[in-house]
């Protein structure tokens, strides 16, 4: 806004309007970074005793004071991995089945929608239902397989955590497979491409790296999760020796352990949700830029 | 802009009136504890028949005994509930004095899930090498030996301990110090340890029983209550005079008829008493001595002191139907005597 | 030359085939939850379910009234934190495209939403329970409303983004001063796109258990003071799920069936709301 010699009413709520509106965007920047202060202030009693040695540490003990988060480290990446390796599929074939086979019609909003129920059903409803039917599934596996049949562990959470991140990338992977040039598809088509063959030569090439940080972005999802994998991942503060294992990720041992905790064990605990945040930071920023850049490309190419 | 001025407005005026009420509220007391899993159903029973005649509520939240220390450390509840005496650490962290009362006592019993519910009988060893991850198999010949008449199937054994820090793990822990060398210098006493690997890790009494109670071959340790309302199976104990102890209140009793100091700092695992069961213990309620801290009105405070006197008192009336053993006379006069001595600027609450 | 063509063919459609299954193998899991919340939850709720307050540990009977009414007391103390700032945020963003500060929140918008629930949990414990030294539905609700923020700026900024340019450049030729034109005009033009992004925030943090566990800390009586703690289904839920009676976790179904309802509600209103409301450009 351009300012006058002499500031008329309106001139003065005009530039307290704009104040207003920087105010609140600056407020915006503040409260994160005032979050990423706080961990890291409050994590500092941690960071001085345990250092980077905390990431490598394989005892979590709270009698003898010595912390590592090694095991819960391995807990969430295992769990996070297991689960992004077993809803890829499951994933990639919604987003082609909406994004590509059934733009419109009943059938794909039948699916559209019943996706989008699936990922508004609350974390802990996924646990109370991983409690009662995947627990005693997994159990008679686990009998079939000859390992401890504990119902919980590490493939239990990975399970609902496949289920729980399935919708959030398939809609991701809608999105960067509708976003694929139609020229491009048709010109393949009229030399007498068949559907998969375009898919697999045309579509899934321009749009892989849109699915891989869909990709990305669930696993942030899957790392962060709380709930349901605390109520199915079996506590357990050792490293897991098997996919059966019981363990324990590091959201999952905040919320058992951060109520109780005092002096180091709560730095310690903080420290981790630190780490926590510092990751899925990192996932939504890099899988954000990459699917922005997607999406400008696509719509220079239509103009 | 008058929208969002209005709305940051009415949000203001929310928050003063919830400021505000707090004051003009203060006839609807509602006080905050927070800790043991342990005695649980019965401060639940207990409050919500206080609440019925006294018109205060008490809202009492099972985060653990490690978990209500801590908070009443923080200073965030009124007062905390655990199964272990705070130690020194924890004493010298809360800055002020804090006093212990027993309000009731109970038995850490030893839950299984096998098929067909057999009652089992434990040596102390056998627990020891239960909870150590030594024998493995139900089918276990040293079990088979304690327990001539059962047929013990051949599942594999799923240890469930507390994934939080808990008295109930405490008194186990105690326990099993006090009668396994070997438990004793691996795995030592406290509210939380550093067991075996392998084992499952639950949060509260309730958590442990939910999870031993569906999964077969399973085994935890629970407080009776826990397993006599799911109808889960418990095992006897052999005490320290070689007798097979079932848990009962009697059991119970007769570990806790001992003299007891006055600040009500005593164990009673691995008991002397001929009919006492070994695993028993008093659970208590902490708060600060002086209980003017942290802006706490005299109203709160009192409110908090008068509750406390009933819960050892009149209140004892509800301890047995839920299977706990009341506190002896010893001990109720005891608490009576700490909960007097509570003061509000130096001056004691109660006359 | 034939034969290849078959097998394309071929190909082709049992790949799509695969493409189906897998699509709706995937909502064999919603099925199966729907079916179990429905089954073991729609036999609990009855007028007592919804209108008592829990009973002692261990006796029977008892519902979710306070569980209901912290539910919704949280969502109303959320929203009155994030929706103001949240669409101020949004204006800001949609007026000034271009810019180091614009490109910073939008960043932090990001973050933000991909920051794990616990985390906010802890960081409300931090700046409200343990200063003013109680556990709080307060706290809970700003938890809350740090998670619903992003959704409703990022939703505001696209709204608004949408609105055609010349509806602004009418107005300001019409002399209407600056503010007046982003309040009068384009924030009401906008308002389906606004309203949808909050119902939709809102129900995302309907169910949210893991920021209230160590904030709202549950209650098993009545609460309307923000300041003391408060229940809340999602809490209530997790709380009788892990316990072990029976009656519980059909309470625990009872609570979820509830739950569900008001998210897919909150939902479908969402989708109503910016269909219906719509102004076509």
């Amino acid at each position: 806004m351009k300012k006058d010699e002499r500031q008329s009413g309106t001139d003065r709520s005009e530039a307290r309007f704009a104040k207003i509106l920087a105010i609140s965007a600056v407020l915006i920047a503040c409260l994160l970074f005032a979050i990423a202060l706080t961990l890291f202030i409050q994590s500092l009693p941690a960071i001085k005793t345990f250092g980077i040695g905390f990431f490598v540490g394989k005892t979590w003990d709270s009698a003898s004071e010595q912390f590592g988060a090694l095991p819960f480290l391995a807990g969430t990446l295992l769990t996070s991995f297991l689960a992004l390796i077993i809803s890829i599929p499951f994933s990639i074939a919604i987003s082609i089945f909406l994004g590509e086979y059934f733009k419109e019609g009943a059938a794909s909003t039948f699916l559209r929608s019943s996706v989008e129920v699936l990922a508004g059903i609350p974390s802990v409803i996924y646990g109370l239902w991983g409690l009662f039917l995947l627990m005693p599934m997994v159990r008679v596996i686990e009998t079939k397989l000859g390992v401890p049949p504990h119902g919980v562990g590490i493939f239990t959470s990975a399970l609902i955590l496949a289920i729980m991140v399935i919708p959030f990338s398939a809609s991701i992977g809608r999105e960067v497979i509708t976003l694929v040039p139609s020229d491009l598809k048709e010109a393949a088509y009229s030399l007498g491409a068949t559907r998969f063959e375009v898919l697999k030569n045309i579509i899934i090439p321009y749009a892989r790296s849109g699915i891989i940080a869909g990709i990305l972005l669930s696993l942030g999802r899957a790392i962060g999760e709380t709930m349901a994998v605390t109520m199915l991942i079996g506590n357990s503060n050792f490293i897991p020796t098997s996919i059966f294992s019981p363990a324990n990720t590091m959201a999952s041992v905040i919320a058992n352990e951060f109520a109780e905790a005092t002096g180091l064990v709560s730095s310690s605990l903080i420290y981790i949700a630190l780490v926590l945040f510092l990751v899925t930071m990192l996932v939504n920023i890099i899988g954000n830029y990459v699917i922005q850049k997607i999406s400008i490309e696509a719509s220079k190419e239509v103009t | 802009m008058l929208k969002a001025c209005s709305v940051l407005i009415i949000a203001f005026v929310i928050l003063c009136s919830a400021f505000a009420g707090d004051r003009v509220l203060a006839a609807d007391q509602e006080l905050l504890g927070a800790g043991a899993t342990f005695p649980q159903p019965l401060y639940s029973k207990m409050f919500d028949a206080y609440n019925n005649q006294y018109k205060v509520k008490v809202n009492y939240q099972g985060i653990g005994s490690g978990g209500g220390i801590n908070q009443l450390i923080k200073k965030t509840v009124d007062f905390g509930g655990t199964d272990a005496f705070m130690t020194e650490n924890e004493l010298k962290e809360a800055g002020a004095q804090v006093l212990h009362i027993p309000t009731c006592l109970g038995a850490v019993v030893v839950t299984y899930n096998l098929p067909g519910n057999p009652k089992l009988n434990f040596t102390p060893d056998l627990i020891a090498d239960i909870f150590m991850s030594k024998i493995t198999k139900w089918g276990d010949p040293r079990i088979a030996a304690v327990n001539p008449n059962v047929k013990l199937p051949d599942l594999p054994i799923i240890v469930v301990n507390r994934a939080d820090g808990s008295g109930t793990t405490y008194i186990f822990s105690e326990y099993l110090t006090k009668v396994s060398a070997e438990w004793k210098e691996k795995i030592g006493t406290g509210k939380s340890l550093k067991w075996p690997a392998g084992q499952i890790g639950q949060k509260g009494n309730p958590g442990v029983a939910g999870y031993v109670k569906q999964t077969p071959g399973a085994v935890g340790y629970v407080e009776l209550l826990y397993a006599l309302q799911n109808k889960m199976a418990f095992g006897n104990v052999k005490n320290k005079s070689g007798k097979i102890i079932e848990p009962t209140i009697k059991a119970v009793s007769a570990a806790a008829n001992i003299r007891i100091p006055d600040d009500t700092n005593v164990s009673l695992t691995d008991t002397d008493a001929a009919d006492g069961y070994p695993i028993s213990s008093f659970t208590w309620l902490i708060f600060y001595k002086e209980q003017n801290y942290g802006n706490r009105n005299a109203e709160r405070a009192e409110a908090l002191a008068k509750m406390l006197l009933w819960m050892v008192t009149d209140g004892q009336k509800y301890v047995e139907p839920l299977q706990y053993a009341p506190l002896s006379k010893e001990a109720a006069a005891k608490s009576v005597k700490l909960i007097r001595s509570v003061t509000y600027n130096g001056k004691p609450i109660l006359k | 030359m034939e034969g290849h063509v078959r097998a394309r063919l071929v190909k082709n459609h049992i790949f799509k085939g695969i493409v189906m299954l897998f699509a709706f193998i995937s909502l064999l899991p919603l099925l199966l939850i729907l079916y179990y919340i429905t089954k073991n939850g729609i036999s609990v709720i009855n007028w007592d379910f919804l209108t008592h307050l829990p009973r002692p540990i261990g006796e029977a009977g008892g519902g979710v009234f306070n569980a209901i009414t912290g539910t919704i007391m949280l969502i109303v103390l959320s929203c009155v934190f994030s929706i103001p700032f949240g669409i101020i945020a949004g204006i800001y963003l949609s007026e000034n495209k271009e810019g180091k500060l614009s490109s910073l929140v939008r960043l932090c918008v990001i973050v933000l939403q991909g920051t794990p629930s616990i985390v906010i949990g802890i960081i409300a414990y931090v700046w409200i329970v343990a200063p003013l030294r109680t556990f709080s539905a307060l706290s809970g609700g700003i938890a809350l409303s740090i998670m619903m923020l992003p959704v409703i700026i990022k939703t505001t900024e696209e709204t608004l983004k949408l609105i055609p340019y010349h509806l602004k450049e009418a107005s300001l030729a019409l002399g209407v001063p600056y503010h007046k034109t982003i309040l009068k005009v384009i924030l009401p033009s906008g308002l389906s796109g606004i309203l949808t992004g909050i119902l939709l925030s809102v129900a995302r943090i309907t169910g949210e258990t893991a920021p209230l566990l160590f904030t709202a800390f549950g209650n098993q009586f009545m609460n309307w003071n923000i300041l003391k703690p408060i229940d809340s289904l999602p809490y209530r839920i997790f709380y009788y799920a892990m316990s072990p009676y029976p009656e519980w976790h059909t309470f625990a179904w009872g609570a979820s069936f509830i739950l569900v309802v008001l998210t897919l509600a909150l939902n479908l209103i969402a989708r109503g709301v910016s269909i219906k409301w719509k102004i076509q450009f």
